[in-house]
């Protein structure tokens, strides 16, 4: 890369020709605010809120999208650039619904606010006219285009990273707001529910739809027996919330607090993955022998799965048949469990910690009940589950660790790493490998399925077979990959993710401001745990455990046999797209 | 009313056209515009089932396409009327008490803003200033301005127009 000499507050350096001035700038430890600005999702230089003065330029130019060049001066704080990003700031906040008392997003870092208080904005100069609109209230998402401040964000991640594209900017002006075709609801849209939306946006304008206020009063009912369980991802974000490291993980810390919370019993959703990987596994291995549908599509990712309704109806018999993990352990608890420990089922309340948004979709699924009784009750997100613990005035980071309930104990290493893109193809391949060469192979990290390449393609023998393998996570390279199959790309396993990077970024984990985002990977940091809480299992493959041994021993049979069907396989239907 | 009913033969011909149409400028750049335009003199206006079309067929979401739609003025998503009313309401005719005409014309008609008279007759839509400033209060009926209107002419010239 060929590199400039520039010069930023009279400080010379030295970068390469393809930086901003942002990123320059950043070199030299100086942080431009920037506000629509988000790498990798949106790059339009549209809020003005970065402009700096360049020497020989008569306007301000905006830092985030203008490149470097030879011999350029760069001045960031001037009396110009002040004044001109308060004004810019002042104008958003004359007509933004500034309740920040009582707003969703001011006990976690709001970016209006820290941008008001690091341009010192103490009065607003100007009175805009304020909507009131009425709040988009979905399954999964929540819109208050209230609080929407246009920056378009969500729309660079709807449209490009996961090309949904169910919002855009409407209308224009004064009457201008993000919204989707018609005025019409979210819900009513071929929209996924990923909440990648959420995550990038940088006031309360989109947030999930919160239901701790369900899970509170089944706690306060003596009458309900409340059992939780924990994605694998949840852990390794949850600590974020409590301004602890990236990805730092908090199994132990987690598990103690929500004893504290009141939960009756606390599980590991790794177990219900160790469930799937033996269905799905055996699913693999009857459709590779027996000449079945191929390739075998995982389907433990909800997005995924309604956005395959959606876009891709023909080919929902490559779907595996298997649940996702909480919804295998929901069937699980309220059958195995219920009757082991006596109870009835109907006084027990499944909640499930998920990283994940979509699932609360995937609770309400009819697919996703046995009896008549659904699988999963409530399902909260790792950040509303953050707020209960800080509601309450637990200090998260200060507890002790303590141990997951029996009868499930410790799961699996590879139930842990379902959390992050490629995990569940790995976990899948340690234990066909293991049921197809009768033995118990020492070497079972497969490193070609890792990492955050967009899609990728491996082949694994094993025993007699070449294993074709592809690995998508984001629905943007989903889509693409899912092109190639129809156009004629032969695979054995496919696994996708709806969101980039697997679970580890769901569109429920807590948010990480743009400041951080535009120069940490979040996404490799958590995975980077997940990994290492891996390595640290004793069990690192899911038929070594020995509760779901025993699970299959004492309940369900056989992998795949009558029994599992009925409480951990399902079925899926085409979904049209903006029905009349 | 059949005229937003998608199954009906005289849409599935139309519709049949519009993918004439589409297919005309698919591969020029800024394909949506034209597309819109000609869609909005075959249909009268762009209902969701025309807008669908358009998006599958450019292969544009159809949040595009109506984000498009909603920007321009010249388009609308609701069906027009023989006799198309445009009540201005800059800020001229605001002030000389457009929004008492506006308020007439509803009740005579039975219509909010942006909607047509059960029989295709009158569909009511309010505007920016066209530039009549010194007529204000301006409405026109298809070609036709009226100025210096006051909310007790309405009637009239509606009666002129129903007897057409
Ligand atoms: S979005 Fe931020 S600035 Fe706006 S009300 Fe909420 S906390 Fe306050
Ligand atoms: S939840 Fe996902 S699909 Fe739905 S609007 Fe947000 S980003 Fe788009
Ligand atoms: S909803 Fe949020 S991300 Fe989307 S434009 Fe509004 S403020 Fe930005
Ligand atoms: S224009 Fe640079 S952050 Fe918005
Ligand atoms: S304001 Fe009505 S014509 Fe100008």
């Amino acid at each position: 890369m060929n590199k400039v000499h520039i010069s930023i507050d009279g400080i010379s350096l030295y970068v390469p020709e393809n930086y901003t001035i942002l990123q320059a700038a950043k070199e030299v430890n100086i942080t431009i605010p920037t506000l629509c600005f988000l790498k990798d999702v949106n790059e339009i230089g549209c809020c003005r809120m970065c402009v700096v003065e360049v020497k020989g330029s008569k306007a301000l130019q905006a830092a985030c999208v203008h490149p470097v060049r030879e011999g350029m001066e760069v001045f960031t704080h001037t009396p110009k650039v002040m004044e001109a990003r308060k004004v810019n700031l002042e104008l958003i906040l004359s007509n933004h619904d500034a309740m920040c008392q009582t707003c969703t997003r001011s006990w976690m870092d709001c970016e209006l606010q820290t941008l008001a208080n690091k341009l010192s904005v103490d009065t607003v100069r100007f009175t805009g006219d304020k909507k009131r609109q009425p709040l988009d209230i979905g399954v999964s998402i929540v819109r208050d285009p209230n609080k929407c401040i246009l920056c378009r964000r969500c729309i660079g991640a709807c449209k490009n990273i996961q090309t949904v594209a169910v919002i855009d900017t409407m209308n224009r002006g004064f009457d201008t707001v993000v919204g989707s075709a018609f005025g019409l609801k979210l819900d009513e849209t071929p929209c996924t529910n990923c909440g990648q939306c959420i995550n990038v946006c940088p006031v309360a304008a989109l947030h999930e739809k919160n239901d701790t206020d369900r899970v509170w009063e089944a706690i306060n009912d003596p009458t309900k027996h409340v059992v939780v369980q924990t994605a694998p991802a949840v852990r390794v974000a949850l600590g974020e919330e409590f301004y602890m490291n990236i990805g730092e993980s908090v199994t132990g810390k987690m598990v103690t607090a929500l004893r504290m919370l009141g939960f009756d019993k606390v599980f590991d959703t790794d177990t219900g993955a160790d469930l799937t990987i033996m269905e799905e596994g055996a699913e693999l291995i009857d459709r590779i022998r027996g000449g079945g549908k191929l390739p075998l599509i995982t389907s433990c990712s909800p997005g995924w799965i309604k956005f395959c309704e959606h876009n891709f109806p023909d080919m929902l018999d490559n779907l595996s048949s298997c649940k996702s993990p909480h919804q295998m352990f929901g069937a699980v608890l309220k059958t195995y469990y219920a009757q082991k420990e006596g109870i009835n089922p109907d006084d027990i309340v499944t909640v499930s910690i998920m990283p994940c948004t979509a699932k609360k979709f995937e609770a309400k699924r009819p697919e996703m009940e046995v009896d008549g009784r659904s699988d999963v009750d409530i399902v909260l997100t790792t950040r509303e589950l953050g707020k209960m613990i800080y509601d309450v005035g637990i200090d998260f980071p200060s507890l002790g660790d303590s141990d997951f309930d029996n009868p499930f104990g410790e799961a699996s290493g590879a139930g842990a790493i379902f959390g992050t893109t490629g995990g569940v193809m790995e976990a899948a391949l340690r234990t066909v490998a293991d049921i197809l060469n009768d033995s118990s192979a020492d070497n079972f990290e497969y490193e070609e399925v890792r990492g955050l390449e967009g899609i990728k393609v491996a082949t694994i023998e094993i025993a007699d077979l070449k294993v074709r393998a592809a690995v998508a996570h984001g629905l943007g390279n989903a889509r693409k990959l899912m092109e190639a199959i129809e156009a004629g790309e032969e695979f054995h396993f496919v696994e996708i993710m709806a969101c980039p990077g697997g679970c580890i970024n769901g569109g429920g984990q807590p948010l990480q401001l743009s400041d951080i985002r535009n120069w940490v990977d979040v996404k490799a940091e958590r995975a980077k745990n997940l990994y290492k809480e891996d390595r640290k299992m004793f069990i690192r493959k899911s038929h070594n455990n020995p509760a779901v041994k025993k699970l299959y021993k004492e309940f369900l049979g056989m992998a795949g046999g009558k029994q599992a069907h009925k409480l951990l396989h399902t079925h899926y239907a085409p979904r049209k797209n903006y029905e009349d | 009313m059949t005229q937003n009913c998608a199954g009906c033969a005289d849409f599935q011909e139309k519709s049949g056209q519009l993918s004439k149409i589409i297919a005309k400028y698919k591969d020029t750049q800024g394909a949506l515009i034209p597309v819109l335009h000609e869609a909005q003199e075959l249909f009268g206006y762009l209902p969701l089932e025309v807008q669908r079309q358009i998006a599958q067929e450019l292969d544009i979401p159809l949040a595009e396409v109506y984000g498009v739609v909603s920007f321009y003025t010249q388009f609308s998503i609701n069906p027009k009327g023989k006799y198309q009313i445009n009540v201005c309401m800059g800020t001229a005719c605001y002030v000389k008490g457009a929004s008492e005409i506006l308020d007439k014309f509803r009740t005579r008609l039975s219509i909010d803003v942006g909607e047509c008279t059960d029989d295709q007759k009158f569909s009511l839509d309010a505007c920016r200033c066209i530039g009549a400033c010194g007529l204000a209060p301006v409405v026109t009926i298809n070609d036709e301005v009226y100025g210096k209107l006051t909310a007790d002419e309405v009637d009239d010239i509606l009666d002129k127009y129903e007897d057409r």
